[in-house]
């Protein structure tokens, strides 16, 4: 059959390295299923993008740090060898012979199929230390755990308003958490973990908000320096240093996601999940997904939606990247950089990825991990039902462009038959009538 | 849901921009897609208007200065092009830039290294010679498509969403029904713009139109400090730095696609050649994050160019695939398509070389013979 040099049919190369199984996230599931693998005489890849590098903190990338972090958050190698001297299931996994990869994080996955066709084969992208690369796998476990809910209010984009797991990472990890004085929002287990987490590493619980029907979060101010906090048209100041917002856990279900795994919305397993048989095993055969990322448990996140709805009514940041306010978002108004201007008509039906577009609210370099949830949350409080889920995209960590690229030549197939557009001459010429 | 006088099918820029056209015009319209409005390619592309090699180029020009004040909402554009050569690859595009531009009265100013730096601060020391052109721009494409939308419903035009075609009814060599899944619609004429579903819809009337569908891929970085022109090309990448700041830009190799094509729009590791040429191109710029890509399908005829063309048997259909670049050419695209539905010919463009029936002699296995078919699979 005729080749066509200017498709893709035969641009990629395999990748130059390939395991039997790659395991993504090295906690405690992800740690157990590298070291089954590899005692099973299997060639076993574990990578955990922890420590992330000083671009991804400040960006809340993966976690909601909230920049209450000190500078020794942002030398992050240092960190590397106290993760695993910390953590006995990690020398486990190097002793049972596991290639371990820390500070190394997932930007993309593919596996060939009806939609992709081209790719050599099942691959992930990684990012380590400035460089990108391609990895092939035959079998893939995502164990990439969750990320924190974060619902705003007035000054919620300020220094010191963290999310439980980044609190967590902060503490525990980075040994650099930059806050002393901890407000804890929240009601469920998260929330108990988090208070139980701050009393045992000596820092003040200043307050513990459980119930979205008792006092909430109106307003941080400062840098943070203070929280306002309403109950009805009650109002009262509260010192601190530090929001904690524990409302609830998201599984990480991007690399699923891009991978075309099946999801499915399942409000016992914190939103939407990948689709997975008994084995663990997603809609695509030879990945599955397990621990937090497969699910984590029911919240009362839309009650703590109503309730900050009702204290704090519809100009607080919605998304805090774009700086689209809730009113903004679900009156699809344009967005601020032309001027924010008349409200928007609505678009038929309420997709996400259709109202981001209008409005730009998800379209930050967070990659709408700070929002994604708060939007769907609030299409639903407006009377939508079953909110899709706005579409992940590789890369699913933000990559410089220089480091995106690959470090070598581009490859010559690629380079001698590159178009900007199809190689169609007669594309481009004006036909004579 | 009643029938319309015209029904246009594909909710696309140039479905919605004919419809548009038609209900300026007075004309009772309804538009169908079988997904969302602007779904498809016609949102996901580069946002260039700027198409010298168009019948429609003198239209298109004409059109976009006045296109936010003729739809009533904001597309986004902005005047002007700027192609950077680092090697002398692009000269031939350049010299046919000039020409077009002479034909509607404009200028391009050929810039050198230091004239590209003012103009672009983020382009590097190797931007040796490029062209600035006093036509053409960008517009967001998102945003184009919804307007399109809003403006037509402002005019009494209906659009149903998520409302696929399943056939339609000839008699006396006309189409005077369109099934749909909700049910039957009268009509007196019936636009098929529906981009890679084009094909499979004309065959519902023996109506052959080759086209083979493909996948294009781009990407967006975070955003930068808005610059002043925003339109830049080169180092084989198309696209534009949006009013936010982003940098969007795709280019090279496309994936060829099978019949009736319909999934997610995955990238592939091809982003990575496309950041690697787009951080050669604006060395300043090589830090900025990379923070999603995009793929979107096309169309294209064998040789590239549209079908825009009202046939004679069914004599009231009208097919308009723009072969792969819609979207900047949708002003006058639809323009076109209006006259075509209301006059049976173009009066402001001569659209003789864009009839479907150039294509007569084609064999059945064109698309194979060319090897534009689906690459194969690699094994699990």
């Amino acid at each position: 059959m005729t080749h066509d040099p200017s498709s893709n049919a035969r641009a990629f190369a395999p990748p130059a390295e390939r395991f039997d199984v790659v395991v993504v996230g090295a906690g405690p599931a992800g740690c157990a299923e590298a070291i089954a693998a590899a005692r099973a005489g299997a060639t076993t890849l574990l990578v955990d993008e922890n420590p992330v590098p000083p671009t991804h903190l400040g960006l809340d990338v993966p976690l909601r740090y909230g920049g209450r972090f000190d500078a020794s958050a942002l030398r992050g190698e240092r960190l590397i060898e106290a993760m695993v001297l910390a953590d006995p299931a990690l020398a486990g996994a190097f002793d049972a012979g596991v290639d371990v990869r820390l500070g190394t994080a997932v930007w993309g996955g593919w596996i060939p199929g009806v939609a992709l066709r081209a790719v050599p084969g099942r691959m992930l992208g990684l990012v380590a230390a400035g460089r990108s690369s391609l990895v092939g796998f035959d079998r893939l476990v995502v164990a990439t755990g969750a990320r924190d809910l974060v619902l705003g209010f007035d000054g919620v984009d300020l220094s010191g308003v963290v999310g439980a797991h980044g609190l967590h990472a902060l503490v525990t990890r980075y040994r650099a958490f930059a806050g002393r004085r901890v407000v804890v929002v929240g009601g469920g287990a998260l929330a108990e973990a988090t208070v139980a987490l701050v009393r045992e590493q000596g820092l003040e619980l200043v307050e513990h908000l459980r119930s979205p029907d008792d006092w909430v979060p109106l307003r941080a101010e400062g840098g943070v320096d203070r929280l306002v906090v309403a109950r009805g048209d009650e109002r009262r100041t509260i010192e601190c240093d530090t929001v904690c917002v524990a409302i609830g856990s998201v599984p990480v279900i991007d690399l699923p996601a891009v991978l075309g795994c099946a999801l499915t919305f399942d409000d016992a397993r914190g939103g939407h999940v990948p689709v997975l048989d008994a084995g663990g095993e997603t809609s695509v055969a030879g990945v599955r997904v397990v621990g937090d990322a497969a699910g984590t448990t029911a919240d009362d996140r839309a009650d703590w939606m109503r309730a900050l709805l009702a204290t704090g009514g519809a100009t607080p940041p919605a998304c805090l990247c774009e700086d689209v306010s809730r009113a903004a978002f679900v009156g699809v108004h344009p967005p601020r950089y032309l001027g924010h201007g008349p409200a928007g008509q609505t678009p038929i039906g309420a997709h996400p990825d259709h109202l981001k577009r209008l409005t730009r609210a998800g379209m930050g370099a967070c990659q709408g991990r700070r929002c994604r949830e708060q939007l769907a949350l609030l299409l639903e409080l407006e009377g939508n039902e079953a909110v899709p889920l706005a579409a992940y995209r590789i890369p699913i960590r933000p990559v410089p462009l220089n480091v995106l690229a690959a470090a070598d030549e581009e490859p010559e197939a690629l380079a001698d038959n590159w178009h900007v557009w199809f190689d169609i001459p007669s594309m481009w010429t004006r036909p004579t009538p | 849901m009643n029938g319309a006088t015209v029904v246009v099918v594909g909710g696309g820029v140039t479905g919605l921009s004919a419809a548009w056209w038609l209900a300026q015009d007075g004309v009772d319209v309804l538009v169908l897609d079988r997904g969302v409005v602007g779904w498809e390619a016609s949102g996901r592309n580069g946002g260039g208007c700027t198409h010298i090699q168009s019948p429609l180029f003198a239209e298109e020009q004409r059109l976009w200065p006045t296109m936010d004040e003729r739809l009533g909402h904001p597309t986004e554009w902005r005047p002007h092009r700027i192609r950077i050569s680092l090697g002398d690859e692009d000269l031939a595009i350049e010299a046919a830039l000039v020409a077009a531009g002479r034909e509607i009265g404009r200028e391009c100013t050929v810039l050198d290294g230091p004239a590209i730096r003012e103009l672009v601060p983020i382009a590097g020391d190797d931007a040796h010679r490029g062209v600035f052109t006093d036509f053409g721009g960008h517009a967001n494409p998102q945003r184009t498509a919804q307007a399109y939308a809003w403006a037509l419903a402002r005019l009494g035009g209906r659009i149903e969403q998520h409302c696929a075609v399943t056939g339609f009814d000839v008699a006396g060599g006309r189409v005077v029904a369109v099934l749909t899944e909700r049910g039957r619609l009268g009509c007196d004429a019936v636009v098929l713009a529906a981009g890679p579903h084009t094909a499979t819809l004309a065959a519902m009337l023996g109506v052959t139109v080759p086209l083979a569908a493909a996948r294009n891929e781009i990407l967006a970085t975070e955003a930068l400090e808005p610059m002043r022109h925003g339109g830049v090309d080169g180092n084989g990448l198309y696209g534009r730095q949006t009013l936010r700041g982003n940098l969007v830009y795709g280019g090279g190799p496309h994936e060829w696609l099978g019949d009736a094509p319909h999934h997610p729009n995955p990238t592939s590791p091809l982003i990575r050649s496309i950041a690697g040429r787009l951080a050669a191109l604006f060395p300043r710029a090589a830090h900025a994050q990379v923070i999603r890509s995009w793929s979107g399908t096309v169309e294209t005829t064998p040789d590239g160019r549209p079908v825009l063309d009202r046939l004679n048997d069914p004599a009231n259909l009208t097919v308009a695939t723009m072969s792969s670049v819609g979207f900047g050419l949708s002003p006058a695209s639809g323009h076109a398509i209006a006259e075509l539905v209301m006059h049976g010919e173009c009066r402001f463009a001569d659209l003789g070389a864009l009839r479907l029936s150039r294509f007569g002699n084609l064999p059945a296995d064109w698309r194979a013979r060319r090897g534009w078919v689906e690459p194969e699979l690699a094994a699990a």
